[in-house]
């Protein structure tokens, strides 16, 4: 199936709902495609789909005009200004003018000894699984990792009836406390921590403190984890565990788009190195929800055509800006992680790879010809930001497809027919 | 009460509520997701269709993603084990 539009958006998150909204409202005839089956993002997911913010974007986008298209994962760009998508299986050949790029972000996930186990999740990840039918209720549930999603996840989980023995966040109390103060300028986010504060008042948070084996038979049993130098071994049921976040980069890299410290670059009007490309939220800079919808408006005023309304949110968006760096310097891995994995510790888990079979490599491209290394179906999604941070390991150039596809799908790409007749013929569905 | 669906996994009827996902629906019936390339069983991680730790057998079509997927009534699942 073809479809034809002006803008383009790609990810359904608060950057891509308001890319979208604002470009629709300049009159632009918008599309907007996620992988998951509703619109909203990992933050505007179940429950929390129903915040007053995400209720009042929902019905913004709604009357908008935009087309979704959930359940469809963009896989290939045979030509600027057509993608190849899979919804069911199916293939759709989306063609656009303008493209936006909101493609969010990941769990960061290093591995430790047992990390493999069943029940051992990342942190947003156990709290999606939650929001989709994970029964939790009556569950001991250890938190761990680094960042602000740490507190936010137990005090989910919490208020879903879990228990909670202890949240262990790998920054210092420190580095903690100077965050806290910084907020002190920010009411809005003092709200937010006052009230995060209230939902998880009682659960022990320790600082400086890291998971350091997982343990269990079929599933995780329990957890060691360092406190403050100290080891100490706590019973549970899951682990949720992840180093906060990663942005989504496969495809801004597969497009061209010039990355510079592992963040996608963009100008004041959000556009890429790539001509008609626009990239908004957290692939810019780990910022979260606010900085998302700035960048995303902005993107889409000036993909619509807008762009003296879109000066209007650089204020907003500096602000928001601040914000990301605070996060990413409260937030910075301590070096003592690196010493997580022990020699057997499966680092790719597509392929299980150990941590002593990568050390003897020289670089990311050499470990996965030996190894097979990040050459699963998750294409080093997982693994490449552990390899990063354990080795300085960067990842290379990105090829299509960048998911996993149906063969009849891949035919299309040597199939696909002229590009200029495509530009032409393609288009209504 | 929300509404119930009943999927099959690996042979056995599970009655879960509407919304529930194939991975949730999976783990309440007791089952790991897959089985490694040395053997481990394994479950979701990322929960969000980014590490296909969850892929399992759906309707017959193999490498499905159990947590992107929604439940339904008569959903044939079959996981690794």
């Amino acid at each position: 199936m073809q479809q034809q539009f002006d803008v383009l958006v790609v990810g359904g998150g608060p950057a891509g709902i308001a890319a979208a909204v604002r470009a629709a409202e300049c009159g632009a005839r918008v599309g907007i495609v996620d992988d998951n089956a509703t619109l909203g993002g990992q933050i505007w997911r179940g429950d929390s789909a129903q915040a007053s913010e995400a209720v009042e974007w929902r019905g913004k986008l709604q009357a908008s005009g935009v087309t979704p298209l959930c359940g469809t994962r963009v896989f290939h760009q045979p030509r600027p200004g057509v993608l190849l998508a899979e919804h069911d299986e199916e293939l759709r050949v989306l063609h656009y003018r303008s493209l936006i790029l909101a493609t969010g972000a990941r769990e960061r996930f290093l591995p430790f000894p047992g990390w493999t186990l069943p029940n051992v999740m990342g942190a947003g990840g156990l709290q999606a699984m939650v929001k989709a039918g994970l029964p939790i209720r009556g569950k001991r549930v250890v938190v761990a990792g680094t960042g602000p999603l740490l507190l936010a996840v137990a005090a989910y989980l919490r208020k879903n009836g879990a228990e909670i023995p202890m949240i262990c966040e790998q920054a210092s109390l420190n580095s903690l406390a100077r965050f806290a103060v910084t907020l002190l300028g920010q009411p809005q986010k003092i709200k937010q921590a006052l009230q995060l504060k209230k939902e998880v008042g009682g659960v022990s948070l320790a600082t400086s403190s890291w998971p350091l084996a997982a343990h269990g038979k079929k599933a995780v049993e329990s957890v060691t984890v360092s406190r403050s130098g100290k080891s100490v071994s706590i019973a549970c049921d899951y682990l949720a565990c992840g180093f906060h976040l990663v942005p989504n980069i496969e495809l801004p890299l597969m497009l061209g788009c010039q990355i510079r410290g592992g963040y996608v670059q963009v100008d004041n009007l959000q556009q890429t190195s790539v001509r008609g490309v626009f990239c908004a939220g957290e692939p810019t800079s780990i910022g979260g929800v606010e900085s998302s919808l700035v960048e995303g408006q902005i993107a889409g005023l000036v993909a619509g055509g807008r762009p003296e309304e879109a000066r209007t949110l650089f204020g907003a968006r500096e602000r928001a800006r601040r914000f990301a760096s605070l996060l990413d310097q409260t937030f910075r891995l301590r070096a003592e992680l690196r010493k997580l994995p022990s020699p057997e510790t499966l680092v790719c888990r597509c392929e299980d790879v150990s941590y002593a079979r990568l050390q003897k490599h020289v670089g990311w491209r050499a470990a996965k010809l030996q190894t097979r290394c990040g050459m699963g179906p998750c294409q080093g999604r997982i693994c490449g930001p552990a390899t990063q941070f354990f080795f300085k390991w960067n990842p290379d150039s990105v090829r299509p497809p960048v998911f996993p596809v149906r063969v009849e799908n891949l035919g299309v790409f040597a199939g696909q027919p002229d590009p200029q007749e495509t530009a032409i013929s393609g288009g209504h569905e | 009460m929300p509404e119930q669906i009943t999927l099959v996994v690996n042979g056995s009827p599970v009655l879960v509520p509407s919304g529930t996902n194939v991975a949730a629906a999976i783990a309440i019936a007791g089952y790991a997701c897959r089985t490694s390339v040395a053997g481990e069983p394994r479950g979701p991680l990322c929960g969000m269709g980014i590490c296909f730790e969850c892929r399992v057998t759906i309707n017959g079509i193999p490498h499905r993603r159990a947590c992107q997927v929604f439940g339904e009534t008569g959903m044939d699942v079959r996981t690794e084990e």
